[in-house]
């Protein structure tokens, strides 16, 4: 296989997205940003973070869209713009061949992400694990507890200033 | 009379529903009981805590508790250079490293934008395919075990033991291989390798029948996992599930072909589904059929690559390697079909440090056990261990 | 065993002491508990299976701690699972053995330094008797490591507790450094 074989694809995948994008920008105007035309991970983001439900229930429901599968949702911590934010890789298994990612962005301290466990159910565990490891809280999840680290755990591991505790039930934590 | 008459009906009846499937109706009131399955059950594959809340035999609610080997893999993503992850991620679905390798450097290479030498490719396909073999006879292996056939375990790691020491041979470890590098793999072939690799095939071959007779037209085998956790497709979608648990509920989606990475599409293999004739499409049974299906697809890959691998005397399988692996600024989400589905990372570089930003691994395991809790409404308690290990789950990769 | 049938049948008397043959009995059916963690969880299966067949050592896994009397820590121990690796080893029944297996369990391993949920040694909250290094440990080293429980075994004594032996041994103060250096000593002498 070529190196040029790979690249037509690649701009295949992009074009793919830019069609995708279009659909979705038409029905939300100002809800959604410009389309990152990143060769390897074409994404938008979400502008308005309380109407991420509705675009996510969009982008799964419109008969031209159909993104049924979510491959991946990872937190991101952005410090420098005190950010918190999430990923996620879409994708339509089985129906139309293309894929996009979402970025959807809240506050560091105490932000608030819509959830979309019920829209796709792989978003359930993801978004618990989001929560475990940056903070950030989901509405309207249905059972938002820690899932990796213990219960009652200190602090959020994967954000940029996480320092760990000392010790964990008497039993020392550092090396 | 009528109050006695009420009271004969008026207790717990079970009504078989279909082959498998019971309803529990109920009159009188009766107590909930919550069953603790794990974290050192040795039927639950690793440290799996499972919390059922049953009501006599029949489970209402099984909610899986995770995290019991959280090993913080993230973090060390975060904490480590590109090259020094590659072990980290070995250790992710240790029964699979080679694979969980290649979609690492899948990832990396789309973010650095490099050529691999063709034979490097085939390389890899041959090692990856070799290891899923033997993790898929692992997962059938242990399946046995939990529905308390013994002997299929002990073939499957007789047969697993020569794929190992294939890799061993190649790579210098027996489990975590630490093989495939951004770039490259680290050592060529062995001399003589790809006689022994087709020595083993055609050793292994009617091993594998062998194997099917005994479990996979086990009447017993059979009865116990028919019709147990049905999953329909779209539900399935929904849930995220990729691999052989997507495919056993009838849906044709194999990365290999979608994506078509790395040799793949000038490969020959089809994309095992079952047809519904053996096993109902969906159930424990038909994700069991899928995998020793692909044992089969996974020889005839080894079979082809070693015949289309270019051969070149003095090869360095390191030449495409880069010095210092600093990508330039941007993310990437990689993927590669693991043994249990679609591992994908999602790295992000700041285009400045030898480290990412981000790596976050987007497991099949995971995603696969997020649906043990739809899966095991209504099922009975040995069911449940049916469909825990029809879902192959792999600890270390569901907590990284 | 053919040999002991043989002399025994021909109406022998076998002489030995109690200490010996309850050491034997117990050192030829050591029973581990069937659990697994991580990796290394997959080595020890594998030793168990055909190809290194424990069962010729009478090394057979239980499901149950209270029928086992040794605990392999087969794989990284984390936060959340060492309380659970208390309890287990607590239900065990004495005289109980813990082999380490595998660099996660003996010191933390690759997780040494970042790994904010993993356990740096399992060490730090069960007492091990033997560690077997490796990452995983092949099943030859662990096979290793469950002779050398055979041997720590060999050694007992009824009446004297590994306890108290462990405190005699610190009280007579013997470096086992020394006693190395004063065998190289004799054997260069010879």
């Amino acid at each position: 296989m070529g190196e040029s074989q790979e690249s037509v694809s690649r701009s295949q995948e992009v074009e793919a997205a830019l069609a995708l994008w279009e659909i979705v920008h038409a029905a939300f105007p100002d809800a959604v940003s410009a389309l990152d035309e990143n060769p390897f991970m074409p994404f938008f983001e979400v502008l308005q973070t309380e109407r991420w439900r509705e675009i996510a229930l969009f982008l799964r429901d419109d008969p031209k869209l159909r993104c049924n599968y979510m491959a991946c949702l990872s937190g991101v911590d952005y410090p420098e713009e005190g950010k918190l934010g999430i990923v996620c890789n879409l994708e339509s298994v089985g129906v139309h061949a293309h894929k996009i990612a979402v970025k959807v962005y809240c506050d560091r301290e105490d932000g608030v992400i819509p959830s979309v466990a019920r829209v796709w159910k792989t978003a359930d565990w993801h978004e618990r694990e989001a929560f475990d490891m940056y903070g950030m809280t989901f509405s309207g999840h249905p059972d938002l507890r820690r899932i990796l680290c213990p219960e009652d755990w200190t602090g959020y591991p994967l954000r940029k200033d996480y320092v760990v505790q000392e010790s964990y039930h008497g039993i020392k934590v550092p090396n | 009379m009528q109050e006695l008459g009420k009271a004969e009906h008026s207790s717990i009846r079970v009504t078989p529903q279909g082959e498998n499937r019971v309803i529990v109706e109920k009159d009188l009131s009766s107590e909930e009981m919550i069953l603790n399955m794990g974290p050192q059950h040795p039927s639950t594959h690793g440290v799996l805590r499972l919390e059922c809340k049953t009501d006599g035999e029949v489970v209402i609610e099984a909610e899986p508790y995770l995290g019991y080997l959280h090993r913080c893999f993230e973090k060390h993503a975060e904490m480590v250079d590109y090259p020094g992850i590659v072990p980290f991620v070995d250790r992710m679905d240790y029964l699979a490293s080679m694979n969980n390798d290649f979609a690492y450097c899948i990832a990396v290479e789309k973010l650095l934008d490099i050529e691999i030498p063709r034979r490097v490719e085939f390389m890899r396909v041959i090692v990856s395919e070799i290891n899923r073999i033997a993790s898929h006879l692992v997962a059938i292996g242990t399946y046995a075990i939990d529905l308390g056939a013994f002997t299929p375990f002990l073939f499957c790691f007789r047969d697993r033991e020569h794929m190992l020491n294939l890799l061993e041979w190649t790579s210098g470890a027996r489990m975590l291989y630490n093989y495939i590098l951004i770039g490259g793999v680290a050592y060529d072939f062995p001399k003589d390798f790809a006689h022994r690799t087709l020595e083993f095939v055609k050793y292994f071959r009617p091993k594998a029948l062998e194997l099917q007779k005994l479990l996979t037209e086990n009447e017993i085998f059979v009865k116990r996992t028919k019709g147990v956790g049905m999953m329909p497709a779209d539900v399935a979608i929904n849930y995220g599930w990729s691999g052989p648990m997507l495919r056993g509920s009838g849906v044709e989606w194999d990365l290999r072909r979608v994506d078509g990475y790395s040799v793949y599409p000038e490969l020959d293999f089809k994309v095992c589904v079952p047809d519904g004739k053996f096993s109902d499409i969906g159930d424990s049974l038909s994700r069991h059929v899928v995998r020793a299906l692909e044992i089969e697809e996974s020889l005839n890959i080894i079979e082809q690559c070693l015949d289309k691998m270019p051969e070149e005397e003095g090869f360095d399988p390191r030449s495409a390697i880069p010095k210092r692996i600093r990508p330039k600024a941007g993310e990437v989400y990689g993927r590669a079909e693991n043994p249990r589905g679609e591992l994908g990372f999602y790295i992000i570089s700041d285009g400045k440090s030898t480290k990412p930003l981000r790596c976050k691994a987007r497991s099949s395991c995971f995603v696969n056990l997020s649906a043990m809790k739809e899966l095991s409404l209504g099922q009975l308690i040995p069911d449940l261990v049916a469909i825990i290990g029809s879902i192959d789950i792999v600890l270390g990769e569901v907590d990284r | 065993m053919g040999l002991l049938d043989a002399k025994i049948s021909n109406h022998n008397v076998l002489v030995t002491s109690v200490d010996n043959v309850l050491n034997w009995a117990r050192l030829s059916s050591l029973w581990p508990m069937g659990f697994g963690l991580a990796c290394c969880a997959i080595e020890m299966m594998a030793t168990n299976a055909s190809n290194y067949d424990l069962e010729r050592f009478g090394i057979f896994p239980r499901s149950s701690p209270r029928q086992s009397d040794l605990m392999i820590v087969a794989g990284t121990v984390t936060m959340k699972m060492a309380e659970r690796v208390i309890r287990l080893y607590e239900q065990m029944p004495e005289p109980r053995y813990v082999l380490s297996m595998g660099s996660c369990s003996n010191c933390g391993g690759p997780y040494w330094k970042h790994g904010y949920h993993v356990l740096k040694g399992v060490d730090r909250i069960i007492p091990v008797d033997v560690y077997v290094p490796g990452c995983p440990p092949r099943p030859e080293a662990l096979i290793g490591g469950l002779m050398k429980v055979q041997e720590l075994i060999r050694m007992e004594q009824i009446g004297i507790s590994r306890v108290e032996a462990l405190k005699k041994l610190e009280e007579k103060n013997v470096d086992p450094g020394q006693l190395i250096e004063d065998a190289r000593k004799g054997a260069m002498a010879s």
